[in-house]
């Protein structure tokens, strides 16, 4: 015992020794801060009464992917605000109800759910809390069908990224030199396959236009005979699916579902061949330094910029419970710069993406998808 | 015999001589011994070194969470210039957490009423439910000396059960309730009792074939939730199952306001039943015969191939209970492949903190119902990472885990025992007498 105490002691001696070099700083610097009771309200607090929070999926916020984006957009727009703001992390589903009431007991008055799990928790609290504003990210909280929200106080935030993967599958088929481009999913849930068909859809467009007959790998149109790893953890069975897809030729893989790009970017460089990889959801070039050289583009799912603008509209008071489709039309999603293969892709080809960039916002070409109208 | 005394500490060893001809074969290694006391006594520890792991686990906690603190680790630097900042920022993080898990998990003092200021207490009793049943099949398999780590795969086998029941057919409610019940621990029940069957005739060890289980469950139940006309939705692409049926919901015990739900009767039973089973009955008896020296059982004419065929039944079938309570009584619209939600894995916690007794299991599972109330709040409040919740859990294993399995490891003696010559030469010194003979043969 007596040495323990002492091993205790020398330890914090040599703490507090490293402490000793800082210095305090000025009084005044402080008393903004120490004057209020608890850290999270600290700092600009006391400029709004409105309080924003945000729970996660079984993803957790740091998972480079729509919980990030959407935890950065909330986080933002709270400092911004001068609100105050809350998160709370989920393990799994069967935290759902319970992080949705300690938020509610916590006065928060706006509370972002993300991902279609939270759906029917998110409109069970939203119903019970009718005065409690509700942003649901990609789901329609609408489990009857009816076609509105299953509660008048949550704001759906949507996305029809088909229309952006439209813009990669033609540019990824006018860059392929095999003449074959590949994609694979985590799940088929309707916001993965989404991707995988508006990239489909965009190659279809190309071999039409262009008289070519560009093939895709992994995505026949429907869940049957398609590629999917089974979940969205970058493990063995993701890397499997990735080489599978590789083998068939493709020169361009566009793999749909949070980490499970790492797989295929490990499975590309097995390969040793020259593959080109397309992002999903933010720009991977900016969010994963390692991925620079392969990456061609990434198909852009804004949820940082929707969730910023929902909650500063619900802060200043004008919260509209409408869904939100985010499109090519309304910058909701998009398609990003090509960095690296700036000189590796022929100029026309790039054009020709602007082009028709503005023939979807124009109307005059369409692509089909479960939101498009 | 039925009446044993619950806590007696005589060995079963020392009531039944061993024939000496039957120790060339029968006989236990010194080794087996020495591990087989170290499970015995990290799976049975009183109760005042439950609560110590428990203050232990906490102030360790509570040294994290100022760590991580950022007011703190700012004023930690110029603790000499100012110690005062650095000393009401730590109490400011630690009290403000432990204030927030009181209020997330007993009483939300800042509520208008009553009524809505207990509501967290009965979150805690909620989550506690799958926790204390679960718990309470763990510490049975600990009493017959099985490690059942296969708690998941059990879970999720009695979800998928029990839900297929809840969601597909048409009953009378409480017909309906009783019907998904006994599905789910009936497939708890078989899905553990693989294990056992294999312990028993082939010695295949059950922790192995346990967590090899889980996998098995988790992947069967993925599949099963992602292939129309089995156990997804109809008309979803997700992998998730229906709303289960109203009448095969788990009734609220205290109307729509609270979650808790009858499923916590059923834990209060199980609570008594598994008591009465272990210390009134022969069968449990039997059951602690074996745990406690499964050779000298087998000597004083107890089946053990049997006894642990029933012990992995009698424990999957409770962990069963507690899967049923997840998707009839919790998470009634639909579940995923999480549905276990880890409780597999913490009821193990929840029965080493019980010392395998009934009563303490139910004031573990509680204990952790509330830190899992609690830790959510804990979040919301004061932001502080859920992990911390996960550590002082895991704390509390190492604390009550760690002493004897070390003591094991290093060949050291228990203390409060002086090593006489003749526990020197048997490396050991629980006092069992043929235990030590056998090992000097």
């Amino acid at each position: 015992m007596k040495k323990m105490i002492s091993a205790v002691a020398l330890s914090a001696t040599v703490a507090l020794a490293l402490a000793a070099c800082g210095s305090a700083p000025d009084d005044e610097a402080t008393a903004g801060a120490s004057g209020t009771p608890s850290a999270s309200s600290s700092g600009a607090a006391a400029a709004s009464d409105f309080k924003a929070c945000i729970v996660s999926d079984a993803g957790g916020f740091d998972d480079k992917s729509f919980n990030q984006l959407s935890f950065e957009g909330t986080q933002k727009a709270a400092t911004d605000l001068g609100a105050q703001f809350a998160k709370v992390e989920s393990d799994s589903s069967s935290d759902f109800p319970q992080n949705l009431q300690s938020l509610v007991s916590e006065n928060c008055k706006l509370i972002v759910s993300v991902g279609f799990a939270l759906s029917a928790d998110t409109v069970k609290s939203a119903n019970e809390n009718p005065d409690l504003e509700y942003v649901l990210i990609d789901d329609a909280a609408d489990a009857d069908f009816d076609g509105k929200t299953d509660a008048p106080n949550i704001k759906p935030l949507l996305y029809d990224t088909s229309q952006a993967a439209f813009l990669a599958g033609y540019l990824a088929a006018g860059y392929s030199k095999a003449g074959k481009v590949g994609t694979f999913g985590g799940q088929p849930y309707p916001t993965v396959t989404i991707f995988m068909d508006g990239f489909k859809q965009g190659v279809e467009y190309y071999n039409k236009t262009k008289n070519k007959s560009v093939k895709v790998v992994g995505w026949t149109g429907e869940e049957k005979g398609s590629s999917f790893t089974g979940g969205f953890d970058a493990n063995d069975k993701a890397k499997q699916t990735a080489t599978q897809v590789l083998d068939q030729g493709v020169d361009v893989i566009l793999p749909v579902g949070g980490p499970i790009y790492q797989s295929a970017m490990d499975a590309i460089k097995d390969s040793g061949r020259d593959v080109a990889l397309i992002g999903t959801d933010a720009d991977l070039f900016q969010t994963d330094p390692s991925s620079q050289p392969l990456v061609l583009t990434s198909i852009l799912k804004k949820m940082d910029v929707s969730s910023y603008d929902a909650v500063t509209a619900a802060g200043k008071g004008s919260f509209d419970p409408t869904a939100y489709v985010g499109t090519l039309e309304n910058g909701g999603v998009g398609i990003a710069p090509l960095h690296n293969f700036e000189s590796k892709v022929d100029p026309a080809l790039v054009k020709e993406v602007t082009d028709l960039q503005q023939q979807i916002i124009d109307g005059k070409v369409t692509v089909k998808s479960y939101l498009a109208k | 015999m039925s009446t044993a005394d619950e806590h007696s500490v005589v060995p079963a060893t020392a009531l039944v001589p061993v024939p000496p001809e039957e120790q060339g074969t029968a006989a236990p290694s010194d080794d087996e011994a020495r591990w087989r006391d170290a499970f015995r006594r990290a799976t049975s520890s009183s109760w005042a070194v439950s609560i110590g792991a428990v203050i232990l686990a906490v102030l360790a906690g509570s040294v994290m969470i100022a760590v991580t603190d950022p007011e703190v680790q700012k004023a930690a630097g110029y603790f000499f210039s100012r110690p005062s900042d650095m000393i009401s920022a730590i109490g400011q993080a630690v009290g403000g957490a432990y204030a927030a898990l009181f209020r997330g998990a007993v009483y939300d003092y800042r509520a208008d009423d009553f009524a809505t200021g207990i509501r967290p207490f009965m979150q805690s009793l909620t989550y506690a439910t799958p926790l204390i049943l679960a718990g309470l099949g763990v510490a049975l398999g600990f009493r017959a000396g099985l490690f059942n780590i296969g708690g998941q795969g059990q879970m999720l086998a009695s979800a998928a059960a029990a839900g297929w029941v809840g969601f597909a057919f048409d009953l009378p409610a409480g017909i309906h309730l009783l019907v998904a019940v006994v599905a789910g621990a009936v497939a708890g029940a078989l899905w553990a009792g693989i294990a056992g069957a294999l312990k028993a005739y082939t010695g295949a060890h059950e922790v192995i074939v346990t967590i090899m289980l889980n996998y098995v469950a988790f992947y069967l139940l993925s599949y099963l939730l992602a292939t129309p006309g089995l156990l997804q939705a109809p008309g979803s692409a997700n992998p998730k199952t229906p709303p289960m049926k109203d009448t095969a919901l788990y009734p609220k015990l205290f109307g729509d306001k609270y979650a808790l739900h009858a499923g916590f009767l059923v834990a209060l039973g199980a609570v008594v039943v598994i008591w009465w089973l272990l210390s009134r009955s022969r069968m449990g008896f039997t059951f602690r015969m074996v745990g406690e020296n499964p050779y000298a059982a087998r000597v004083a004419g107890v089946d053990v191939r049997r006894k642990t065929v029933e012990a992995m039944l009698a424990s999957g079938a409770l962990i069963g209970l507690a899967g049923g309570t997840q998707v009839l009584g919790l998470i009634t619209t639909g579940f995923g492949s999480d549905i276990d939600a880890g409780i597999g894995f913490d009821a193990i916690t929840v029965a080493l903190l019980g010392g395998s007794q009934p009563v303490g299991v139910l004031g573990a599972g509680i204990l952790f119902g509330g830190f899992k109330a609690g830790g959510s709040t804990m979040q919301a409040s004061q932001g502080i990472p859920i992990e911390i919740v996960l550590v002082v859990q895991s704390l509390i294993v190492l604390f009550i885990a760690a002493p004897p399995l070390v003591r094991a490891i290093f060949r050291l003696p228990q203390p409060g025992t002086r090593p006489t010559k003749a526990a020197k030469s048997a490396k050991d010194s629980k006092p069992a007498p043929s235990e030590k003979k056998g090992a000097d043969a």
